[in-house]
């Protein structure tokens, strides 16, 4: 060193104080170890405090309460014409047979609004599910058949214990009259807890008891397919021109550039591009699963083309020189070696890409499918929503009944995407080879 | 026929030629010494592909020029009060006859809305005939061209694969039409937007309030719509902020921990459960914000005699944070992982602990791809929607309090957006001038962190 030293300790002196400092060094060691351990603490606390508060909420949505019924299904009342179907099954008076059973069994309420109370007891729709089960089992008709009915939300919350019965009758939404004709079917065994139907075959109302996710369900899946039938071959497709055949010029650094791009913008703008060219400029109807699959798929296509160009990248160049090697064309190459060898990584990606369109929600709010839509789809052209947008439209209603079948909701939108990213991992596991 | 149909049947048409073309080559084949210049499928897969990409084009074509064709037929029908009018008058007459069209008819329509819906119906039933007999044509054409080319000679595998190719550089280009497709339609409607509103209204105006749109032009007065965009830049920032108080330091702890501490068996059991926070979709976040942390928010500021709004940024912002955790800590564990060993062991062997090493050696290194992580998580904290649509508020308050309710650039796109819009609006136009400002923020942070990665990514190396 040309520059001069000049210790201003003593070799001892410097020994004493480095002695002196390890004990706080190593409480400063320390202190940093805990706050790293803290930090990962903080943040799986966070996922415990998620995870539980939406199953301890969410899994007594799975269930709710019935109250079951004798019903006599009269064929003179129910099919005046006979015939079975859904237009003559139409005149009939279900809702007056159902209140009938009901009336029996709590041995029948005298006045008129002794009655009106008794019929607030179960779902408004109990009509209609009697008149399923008729169209569904004809051969019934004219026989008394045990059947259960959803009782109505307020009375199911009620029986959940979170409506007491301390609370003054104006303040609550179920009437004394109310209480003793649930004590009274309670102790004639006729109220059971149950895996709601409703939820999984039910279709979206405004009725807490009766909303299903089953219209929600089928339109994701139609979203989906739609979604991955045009960005599993796009992304594929551009991912082996950019990885095997781009030359390396201005053309293929702008779509470099633009994908990257894409990555990088929030998912709303898609939505609002859906809104402005397919829907206003091309005339697409608001909120079809098809717009709403394309409009995914642009934008999952960023991490579909990036996780597939990653397991073109991986497939070794020997493979591709000994295909060249033996005559074979570029094409043929690809197509008959580096496409199958990245396959398995190809799959993967493009399965998280669509776990991850499974979830997105503010992109098809743009494109409409957030309208009330009663029936369940049957095609990519039907209008329809989706589950997060399910979720989204529940989270808005004030019912009780409505948080627990919301969180039950978003209870089947993560199995969904846990058993999607577990398949993920799985091929990965299974099919990827390591060079 | 139906579109599906019209579809399933071009495609029924290349597999039979497909087969026809595999046994015009063989046949070919059988009949001469010399042999086929490409194998006899390729000349199948030739047939196929004249027979139907033509077609397919076509018909792609017409099904979304068809309507615009249309709209412009429709035009002649307008009384001169129409045409001569404004856009205005023209959207809400188009409108009208896709009502009629649709059988969808409130009350008495004005006989040339009834007789142009009437025209538009004819011209759909004429022109389904009409695509059908087109596209079916070209498909039996193209087929037989293609397969009139077939002979011994035909060199059908350098057709194959330079239409294969042309196809792969067709997909390619969608990411660059994706992109002309966002800056265009965001960008029209932002140029119509500052036409009623002088930009500079917008973009340093320090009141939000689209309201009154209505009422203005009704006349009935009740003020005037004002539209700065300021209130909801300083909302989104604020929630944004709260989201990386939250976020940063747990995530880039995590990261040091797992990345130089933590065991390996510690490490491949933490390292996916932090990442499954990543992958809970935003709505869910959303309804947890709303319902769970909003009201502890809120009882825990009253406690402390805080007058606390029930949709306060503190929030939403930390839920947002949380959301952030994965995304900040893998990202900074990469940049850790990423800095040589020999930095440490340098650091070792002049006796500095592992948190000295770690505080003075590898997070200076790490410094570059941390503060990009960082950047690249505000980029993802303003663009992120559902949380602040479902626990942030929808008035415009001009507020840097965590505690207050703010709105957000996102949230209020949403609000315009969802439902029924007037496309004529001044007020649904700001939703489109506040996307193009979305964008270009985001798209901003995304460069500057680049630059930043790229800028300092070779010192180490």
């Amino acid at each position: 060193m040309s520059d001069r030293v000049t210790f201003v300790l003593s070799p001892e002196r410097a020994a004493e104080r480095v002695a002196e400092s390890i004990s706080l060094r190593k409480r400063k060691e320390n202190r940093f170890l805990f706050l790293g351990k803290f930090a990962v603490a903080v943040a799986l606390g966070f996922l415990v405090l998620l995870f539980s508060g939406i199953l301890s909420k969410g899994i007594p949505g799975l269930f709710q309460h019935y109250v079951t019924l004798d019903v006599q299904l009269d064929t003179e009342r129910l099919d005046p014409s006979g015939q079975r179907t859904i237009e003559s099954l139409a005149d009939g008076d279900f809702d007056g047979v159902v209140r009938d059973a009901l009336y029996k069994v709590l041995g029948p309420p005298t006045g008129r609004m002794a009655k009106r109370q008794a019929r607030k007891l179960i779902s408004s729709g109990s009509g209609q599910r009697l008149m399923h089960h008729v169209l569904d089992n004809p051969d019934q008709m004219g026989s008394t058949v045990a059947l259960q009915f959803a009782v109505d939300d307020d009375v199911d919350t009620f029986l959940r214990g979170l409506i007491s019965r301390d609370t003054p009758e104006a303040d609550r939404r179920v009437s004394n009259q109310m209480i003793s004709y649930v004590d009274l079917l309670q102790t004639r065994g006729r109220i059971s807890y149950e895996i709601s139907d409703y939820l999984f075959f039910g279709s979206a109302s405004r009725d807490a008891e009766m909303a299903g996710i089953r219209g929600a369900l089928v339109g994701s899946i139609l979203t989906l397919l739609v979604c991955i039938v045009i960005a599993f071959p796009l992304g594929v497709a551009t991912a082996v021109y950019l990885e095997e055949m781009a030359p390396k010029n201005r053309f293929t650094e702008i779509i470099e550039i633009n994908i990257n791009n894409l990555a990088a913008v929030p998912s709303v703008v898609f939505g609002i591009m859906g809104l402005a060219i397919f829907i206003v400029i091309f005339g697409m109807p608001r909120s079809i699963p098809l717009v709403g699959g394309i409009v995914l798929a642009l934008m999952t296509l960023p991490t579909i083309i990036i996780s597939s160009r990653a397991s073109i990248r991986a497939v070794p160049p020997s493979i591709r020189d000994a295909a060249l090697g033996v005559g074979a064309s570029k094409m043929q190459t690809i197509t008959h070696h580096v496409l199958p060898l990245a396959m398995p990584g190809m799959l993967t990606g493009t399965i998280i890409g669509m776990a991850q369109a499974l979830g997105e929600t503010a992109p098809l709010l743009m494109i409409g499918m957030v309208a009330f839509i009663v029936d369940v789809p049957s095609g990519v052209t039907d209008p329809g929503t989706v589950l997060p947008v399910q979720i989204f439209m529940w989270a808005d209603f004030a019912e009780r009944m409505f948080i627990q079948k919301t969180s039950a909701a978003i209870i089947v939108l993560l199995a969904f995407l846990i058993s999607m990213n577990a398949a993920a991992i799985l091929l990965r596991k299974k099919l990827e080879r390591r060079w | 026929m139906s579109f599906l149909n019209l579809v399933l049947s071009v495609l029924v048409i290349g597999a039979v030629f497909f087969v026809f073309g595999q046994r015009a080559a063989t046949g070919h084949q059988a009949a001469s010494t010399v042999k086929l210049h490409s194998r006899s499928h390729y000349h199948g897969i030739w047939a196929a592909i004249t027979s139907t990409l033509p077609a397919l084009l076509i018909l792609l074509m017409l099904g979304l020029g068809k309507d615009l064709l249309f709209q412009h037929w429709a035009r002649d029908f307008f009384p001169p009060e129409v045409s001569g009018g404004g856009a205005v008058d023209r959207a809400i007459a188009l409108a009208k006859i896709s009502n009629v069209v649709d059988g969808i008819i409130f009350g008495e329509v004005e006989s040339w809305v009834q007789s142009a819906g009437e025209a538009w119906i004819r011209w759909e039933s004429n022109t389904i005939v009409v695509v059908n007999i087109l596209v079916l044509g070209i498909s039996l054409t193209g087929g037989l061209l293609g397969y009139q080319r077939i002979n011994l000679g035909f060199r059908a595998r350098n057709n194959v694969e330079r239409i294969l190719t042309w196809m792969l550089i067709g997909s390619s280009t969608v990411a660059i039409f994706t992109t002309i497709g966002i800056v265009l339609s965001v960008l029209f409607e932002s140029i119509r937007f500052f036409k009623l509103i002088p930009p500079q209204d917008f973009l340093f105006g320090l009141e939000w309030n689209p309201q009154f749109e209505g009422a203005e032009r009704a006349g009935s007065g009740g003020g005037t719509a004002t539209y700065g965009m300021v209130p909801m830049f300083v909302g989104t920032f604020l929630i944004s902020f709260i989201a990386l108080a939250v976020a940063v330091p747990v995530g880039l702890f995590s990261a040091i921990y797992l990345a130089e501490y933590a065991t390996p068996r510690v490490r491949a059991i933490v390292k996916p459960l932090l990442e499954i926070l990543a992958g809970v979709p935003t709505v869910v976040y959303g309804f947890f914000a709303a319902l769970t942390v909003a009201p502890v928010v809120k009882s825990v500021g009253e406690s402390l005699g805080l007058e606390v709004a029930s949709e306060s940024a503190l929030a939403a912002g930390l839920v947002m944070g949380v959301m952030i955790i994965p995304f900040i800590s893998s990202l900074s564990d990469d940049v850790i992982n990423a800095v040589p060993q020999a930095l440490r062991d340098a650091a070792f062997g002049l006796g500095s602990t592992k948190s000295e090493a770690v505080r003075q050696v590898v997070l200076p290194a790490a410094l570059p791809g941390i503060v990009a992580a960082v950047i690249l998580a505000v980029s993802r904290a303003v663009g992120e929607t559902m949380i602040v649509v479902m626990a942030a508020g929808l008035a415009a308050n001009l507020s840097v309090n965590p505690l207050d309710a703010v709105t957000t650039v996102t949230s209020q796109i949403v609000t315009i957006l969802v439902g029924d819009q007037e496309f004529e609006s001044a007020k649904t136009l700001s939703a489109f001038a506040l996307a193009l400002m979305l964008i270009v923020t985001t798209l901003a942070l995304n460069y500057y962190a680049l630059q930043i990665v790229k800028k300092y990514r070779e010192q180490y190396e």
